[in-house]
């Protein structure tokens, strides 16, 4: 990639491949960035089309709706020529490597390559050989970083701060990469940190991210801003974690009772897509005074802009 | 005619000393080792005086697991590597649980080079962890022990049945220990560095756990059993206690888990992917106080070639292992700057130790015996450099570690097989 002459870099790091890539205020940027789509977005207003003359090529190895579309609008409304490869269908069937697939995209000339893929660390690999910026859409379970910053920024409008919140963190942590992120990043952010899952769903020593563990969704709660739910992963899954889904809704599944013991004003999350009447119940996901999953994903396409922006700002485009 | 190595520091693993001295070989064989001893001839009954100059000289380095592969073409990797006698898993294609392939592999080997090379026969036919090979027939056929190579013997029924069938040749068992249920689909070691990467982990209770339930069989057969590599320090415990016990076992493990960590994987570094994995340093350390304390008998490079191919993939799909023979002695020699453990008890680990285990004849100084020596530095410094490998593959996580103690020259049957 060519950096301008005295240009300026709002990103120290090329790519986007994990939250801890991004310093404090580079997250502040971000959001502050997103922010600013997120209502031009609402107002239908003229947004300046910065990605004029760029390609974005997103790449999913793994199927996706949400994601792949967010990436896809956020590339448009900012003026880039978006192509979408279904990596099912290409030449990765044929038996390519993942190194052979990313050199053949690099010599397309691309500027930004958004990369979905189903085993942890693989989109870095992929960074490591191409001459453009690569966003990090979800490797296996490691880290979804787009997403955390999503989610930050639905919190940050409607919580004000994010510093000293209570956030809790529920179910297949084990699996999520949503998680991951979300932990690295609202910790960066201030906020204190929880995770409720079944033991058998909580990753090795995440004690040791400085976050607290619970096994009950009761004690677990107490208190909690934000109530984040995640996806029960079963396709990640080899072998049995939990005994059923309806054992699980009843222990770790979000219904209004349980909610009873965060605080009055807490608010739900969850990245999607939800699985109802096994980890959320379904009149709290509709519940719009308590839900912000659709705000969730309004706000995708504000921060996916805003990434787009700032990673290729002062690169000879 | 004869030849002498004068003024060497010699290393003598079977008397347990270490003196300045000079060893004469004729031929094949070695046929006198004392200080001085080179005086009792003219010199003209010598084709050739090597002076030493205070080098160090012990026996060819004996390494008890390899995986070569067909066709045989490892031998100057081992060579370079001050190695002269070479222990073959039986992880070839096909599968060595018949007296035809085992047959084959000797006679491959004796064409392509001079390297002392053996094989293990498998346990169970095609490692199928069920159908016991011919353990008798596979014995008379030369080979020296028995194991499923890179894969746990599951069944107890079947292990108790090879423990006790193997007693009739007294054969040794090897066992590689890690429970396939616990280990799943993990491919680094369970811990908070797999939770960050996200990586699927392998709990260190899958390993001891297969110790333990082995241990309790040997007690009841009474069977020669070996443990490989070693990785955990409940392991270490549990075989240590086992010795005590005054059971028949013995264990060994490679020079990446006493100088590497679970840190070696960050950032998703697939030349550190090796099986068991990298553990934790509190595993670490045990490793090293296992060697200490004897628990751990010997050293063995655990060498497996990959091409780069096989392990520029995502994590999740690369290949497992390192190519060890060249790093086999300057890795082990931490031990020994690292005032771990003295050169002769490094020395012995790499020689002795598992010539006892397998019953061979070398490793050894003693008169009589095959001229396979090893002349080496211990304190010369360098660095690693993957590019220098003799081997085919440069699968190893070590490239560009600065490193102590070098081969100089490396003697088989009394050929200088290295430097070539």
């Amino acid at each position: 990639m060519k950096l301008l002459k005295d240009s300026k870099r709002a990103l120290l790091k090329p790519h986007l491949l994990s939250v801890e890539d991004l310093s404090i205020p580079e997250v502040d940027i971000l959001l502050n960035k997103a922010n600013f789509y997120a209502d031009a977005n609402k107002q239908k207003g003229k947004i300046e089309k910065t990605l004029k003359r760029s390609t974005v090529i997103t790449l999913f190895f793994e199927t996706s709706t949400r994601t792949k579309t967010s990436f896809e609008l956020a590339a448009k409304r900012l003026g880039a020529n978006s192509i979408g490869i279904n990596a099912s269908a290409s030449a990765i069937k044929k038996g390519e490597t993942l190194i052979d697939t990313a050199m053949t995209l690099n010599a397309m000339h691309a500027d930004v390559l958004i990369v979905r893929h189903p085993d942890s660390g693989a989109v870095k690999l992929l960074s490591e050989k191409v001459n453009c910026a690569v966003i990090n859409a979800g490797d296996g379970t490691h880290e979804h970083p787009t997403q955390a910053l999503l989610d930050a920024l639905t919190i940050k409008r409607n919580k004000k701060n994010i510093k000293n919140l209570n956030i809790a963190i529920c179910g297949d942590v084990l699996h999520s990469r949503v998680a991951r992120s979300n932990i690295l990043l609202l910790s960066k952010l201030g906020a204190r940190l929880r995770v409720i899952a079944p033991p058998t769903l909580i990753p090795k020593n995440i004690e040791n991210l400085g976050i607290e563990v619970f096994t009950d969704m009761k004690k677990g709660l107490v208190d909690c801003d934000i109530v984040m739910m995640l996806r029960l992963q079963m396709e990640r899954m080899k072998g049995l974690y939990v005994p059923s889904t309806k054992e699980y809704f009843k222990f770790y599944g979000l219904d209004h009772e349980k909610l009873k013991k965060a605080k009055k004003d807490a608010l739900i999350m969850h990245p999607g897509p939800m699985n109802r009447g096994i980890e959320i119940d379904s009149s709290l996901a509709d519940n719009l005074d308590r839900s912000l999953i659709h705000q969730q994903v309004e706000m995708g396409v504000a921060v996916r802009m805003a990434c787009l922006e700032m990673l290729t700002l002062g690169i000879d485009k | 005619m004869k030849e002498a190595y004068i003024n060497a520091k010699i290393l003598d693993p079977h008397k347990n000393k270490e003196f300045i001295g000079d060893i004469i070989i004729e031929k094949d064989k070695i046929i006198d080792v004392g200080p001085n001893i080179h005086k009792k001839e003219k010199p003209k009954n010598y084709t050739n005086i090597h002076d030493c100059k205070n080098l160090f000289i012990c026996p060819g380095l004996l390494d008890m697991r390899v995986s070569f592969g067909e066709p045989i073409s490892e031998h100057k990797a081992a060579f370079a590597g001050g190695i002269t006698t070479v222990v073959c898993l039986p992880n070839t294609d096909p599968v060595v649980d018949n007296v035809s392939v085992a047959e084959y592999i000797q006679r491959k080997a004796r064409e392509v080079s001079n390297l002392n090379l053996y094989t293990y026969g498998s346990i169970t036919k095609n490692f199928d962890g069920e159908n016991l090979c011919e353990m008798g027939l596979l014995s008379k056929a030369g080979v020296k022990g028995f194991t499923d190579a890179t894969k746990s013997i599951e069944n107890s029924a079947v292990l108790k049945r090879a423990l006790e069938y193997s007693k009739a040749f007294d054969s040794l068992v090897i066992q590689f220990p890690e429970d396939k249920n616990l280990a799943n689909d993990g491919v680094m070691n369970e811990g908070e560095i797999s939770t960050r990467l996200g990586l699927a982990g392998i709990p260190s209770i899958a390993e001891v756990i297969i110790i333990e339930r082995d241990l309790r069989l040997v007690e009841a057969t009474g069977a020669k059993y070996h443990v490989s590599c070693v990785s955990t320090a409940e392991s270490v415990e549990a075989i240590k206690n086992a010795k005590k016990k005054g059971i028949k076992v013995t264990c060994d493990t490679s020079p990446q888990y006493f100088t590497l960590n679970e840190m070696a994987v960050e950032d998703y570094r697939t030349f550190a992917k090796v099986s068991p994995p990298l553990r934790s340093e509190k595993d670490r350390v045990a490793i090293v106080n296992g060697l200490k304390d004897g628990t751990i008998d010997a050293i063995q490079s655990d060498h497996m070639p990959q091409d780069e191919d096989n392990k520029r993939l995502p994590f999740n799909n690369a290949e497992k292992g390192i190519v060890g023979l060249e790093t086999l002695l300057p890795l082990s020699l931490e031990l020994y700057h690292n005032k771990s453990l003295s050169l002769l008890d490094v020395i012995k680990k790499l020689t002795k130790n598992p010539a006892d285990i397998l019953n061979l004849d070398h490793g050894t100084l003693s008169k009589g015996s095959k001229a396979d020596l090893l002349i080496f530095d211990p304190n010369k410094p360098f660095i690693v450099n993957v590019k220098k490998f003799k081997s085919k593959s440069k699968n190893s996580p070590f490239d560009k570690k600065p490193s102590q103690g070098k081969v100089i020259k490396t003697i088989c049957s009394g050929e200088v097989s290295y430097p070539a």
